[in-house]
């Protein structure tokens, strides 16, 4: 293990699956140059390494950008494909939902699309309505993509190295505020974080909080806090929305019987909702107080600080729901 | 170019490459048969969705993919069908794709919009204008990294230039000189409405000049002219010249889908393109150069019995096991098969 910056673990996952894999390769605006934003150290020096037809600077075309990682992928090559954050993401939709997400199955599975597409989400303060929003419910609505929302450096590059070996399109979004986050990074190269595989952030049986990405960093705190009022919580970071891990999600909630959903997106529609549906569905009997959700309101980004916290989904709301659900008990029928 | 050009054309083709010329006229003749037939199909309930026609078009289809190799790759549009076959595509197969049956194409999960052969290069026809384009820069890109002497063909209609990604694509394939060749079948309509009524400066050619990419604009509608052009072009992207655009110009003789009643088109105008069709004019120019009639009347009849083979087959075939639905969505997080009780 290593004290590593997210950027670095990131660059490093890539160049080791680019050293291993003569196929894969990146392309995006800004691939080879700076302009000063952290994100751009994720690829810092790739191009003198490995040159510029595996890391391609690419001209501000989203549908291309997009468009060229699915047909490069359909005729057998392996791209990773950098959409910057997840609002340009949107220039793209059409590339990733409409081809992306349907060529292996509406040719008959002819064909695999093995991409990843690199859409970072969520707030970094001061970027407004245009550069902070979490979209990843959308991708997770479409079949056919995978949805993996890394929450910590170490994630970052075992999830990424398996998303490039996967076969199926990935939607890669990390969060903007890890790009210059610092954490203890394996040393392995051949350490992979599988696809669809929770991590247990911390361990309890008063209740469970559900979350992914950098909400469940805030879950952690906020249950650190609790944990010297002795509430012991349960604290699982999905870290892959689809396919999501319903066994440790189940699990969890059959031991605790009570459940939070906890995500920095815009909670109608979002995301949480699903995972709540699926326990209300299935687990109602294990529950000992309705399933609870904490999400941003719907509305767009503001930019001033003090408006932006309007937005902000922070551990105190997470702690305070969580102590709230603590006391909630379900109504008899 | 002139009849009189083209009949001379024809006779110095015929001379050099007789088997040739011959083999074009009998692809159209497919290509066109399977288009009546689906139409027919369409309309007597056996075939459900749309089916787009490329009755009229046929010339530029067989002109271009029959300078491709079976390694090249190509996308197509929603079009397609002429390209399919034209790229090699088996049209039995194609004809249980748009029954749905078994032994399609695309397993009876794509239908007529979504006819693809990759063991022929056929990448696939697609519902959505514009995004072949991007995807043939890829597969350029991917020809490159890994050393392959293959090109990509993209056909894209005149209506579709007017979309964002074409002028993406061809910025973007000039800038990496990407092995790919941009075809524009200028068929006169964007769906049901003439390109023209929506459709600023000089057209297709002017735009692609625009970035520097050479050009060569063709009657599409005259077999070698498109043939040669084709040859031409297909070998400087070949050669690592860098993209291409070949604009060939054509009239779509039938509407937007099968059922399109055309009420949009101005008297006459149909009729008046029906004289300038390819297969027509191929004929003719066969025949003034010595080809019998009893040939091609044999070439005709074949085509036919091919397409009613196709049919007959197709009706045959079973359908498809429902478990198909449920395949191939993803390898990680597929759905599993369910019915609410």
């Amino acid at each position: 293990m290593s004290q590593k910056v997210y950027a670095d673990a990131v660059r490093e996952a890539l160049a080791e699956e680019m050293e291993r894999d003569p196929l894969v390769w990146a392309l995006g605006e800004d691939l080879t140059t700076s302009h000063g934003s952290t994100s751009a150290n994720q690829y810092l020096g790739l191009v003198d390494r490995f040159g510029p037809t595996r890391i391609v600077n690419t001209p501000i075309s989203e549908n291309t950008i997009m468009g060229a990682a699915v047909g490069a992928a359909v005729a057998g090559s392996r791209p990773v494909a950098d959409l910057r954050i997840c609002d340009f993401g949107l220039c793209a939709v059409d590339e990733l939902v409409n081809q992306a997400a349907k060529i292996r199955y509406m040719f008959g599975g002819q064909v695999r699309v093995p991409l990843v597409v690199r859409q970072a989400i969520g707030l970094r303060r001061g970027s407004a309505a245009q550069h902070s929003q979490s979209t990843e419910a959308f991708w997770v609505h479409t079949p056919g993509l995978v949805v993996m929302t890394p929450g910590t450096p170490a994630d970052g590059k075992g999830m990424l190295k398996s998303a490039i070996r996967c076969d199926d399109p990935v939607v890669f979004m990390e969060h903007k505020e890890l790009w210059g986050a610092t954490g203890e990074v394996p040393d392995d190269p051949d350490f992979l974080v599988p696809i669809g595989k929770a991590a247990r952030l911390r361990e309890g049986s008063d209740l469970t909080i559900v979350s992914w990405s950098r909400t469940s960093q805030l879950c952690a705190a906020a249950a650190d806090r609790m944990a010297k009022d002795g509430i012991r919580t349960e604290v699982i970071d999905l870290r892959t929305l689809w396919p999501w891990d319903r066994e440790a999600v189940f699990a969890s909630v059959k031991k605790t019987g009570r459940l939070l959903v906890a995500q920095e997106a815009v909670q109608v529609g979002g995301f949480g909702a699903e995972i709540a549906a699926e326990i209300a569905e299935h687990l109602d009997d294990a529950l000992k107080a309705p399933v609870r959700r904490i999400g941003a309101p719907r509305m767009p980004v503001p930019y001033a600080a003090i408006l932006e916290d309007e937005f902000r989904v922070t551990d105190a709301h997470i702690e305070a729901a969580a102590r709230s659900l603590l006391q909630g008990e379900k109504k008899a029928a | 170019m002139g009849p009189d050009e083209g009949e001379r054309m024809m006779a110095e083709a015929i001379a050099n490459e007789p088997a040739r010329i011959v083999g074009l006229y009998r692809t159209m003749c497919v290509i066109r048969t399977f288009e009546e037939e689906a139409a027919a199909a369409f309309d007597r309930g056996e075939v459900i969705g749309s089916v787009h026609q490329t009755i009229g078009q046929e010339g530029v289809d067989t002109g271009v993919c029959s300078n491709l190799r079976r390694s090249d790759l190509l996308w197509s549009n929603h079009r397609g069908h002429g390209h399919s076959i034209a790229k090699g595509a088996d049209p039995i197969a194609m004809m249980k794709e748009l029954y749905g049956r078994v032994g399609g194409t695309s397993g009876a999960k794509g239908g007529s919009m979504h006819i693809a052969d990759f063991s022929v290069g056929m990448l696939g026809s697609n519902g959505v204008l514009a995004d072949g384009l991007p995807m043939a820069c890829g597969a350029g890109h991917s020809i490159l990294l890994r050393g392959e002497d293959k090109i990509v063909t993209v056909f894209v209609g005149d209506g579709t230039t007017n979309r964002g990604p074409f002028y993406e694509a061809l910025n973007w394939s000039m800038i990496f000189r990407l092995p790919v060749l941009f075809v524009c079948e200028d068929n006169s309509y964007a769906s049901s409405t003439r390109t023209s009524a929506v459709t600023a400066g000089p057209g297709p050619v002017a735009r692609a000049q625009a970035f520097g990419m050479p050009t060569v604009s063709v009657d599409g509608n005259d077999i070698l002219a498109v043939d040669a052009a084709a040859a031409d072009f297909a070998q400087r992207v070949r050669s690592g010249e860098g993209p291409h655009f070949l604009h060939a110009r054509t009239y779509r003789i039938k509407g937007h889908i099968s059922r399109d009643k055309m009420v949009y088109r101005p008297d006459g105008e149909t009729e008046e393109n029906w004289k300038r069709e390819p297969i027509g004019r191929c004929e003719k120019w066969l025949m003034d150069c010595g080809v019998a009639a009893e040939e091609l009347e044999a070439i005709r009849k074949d085509a036919a019995a091919l397409i009613a083979r196709a049919v007959e087959e197709a009706r045959a075939a079973p359908l498809p096991d429902r478990a198909i639905a449920w395949q191939d969505v993803q390898d990680h997080g597929a759905p599993e098969r369910r019915r609410i009780a």
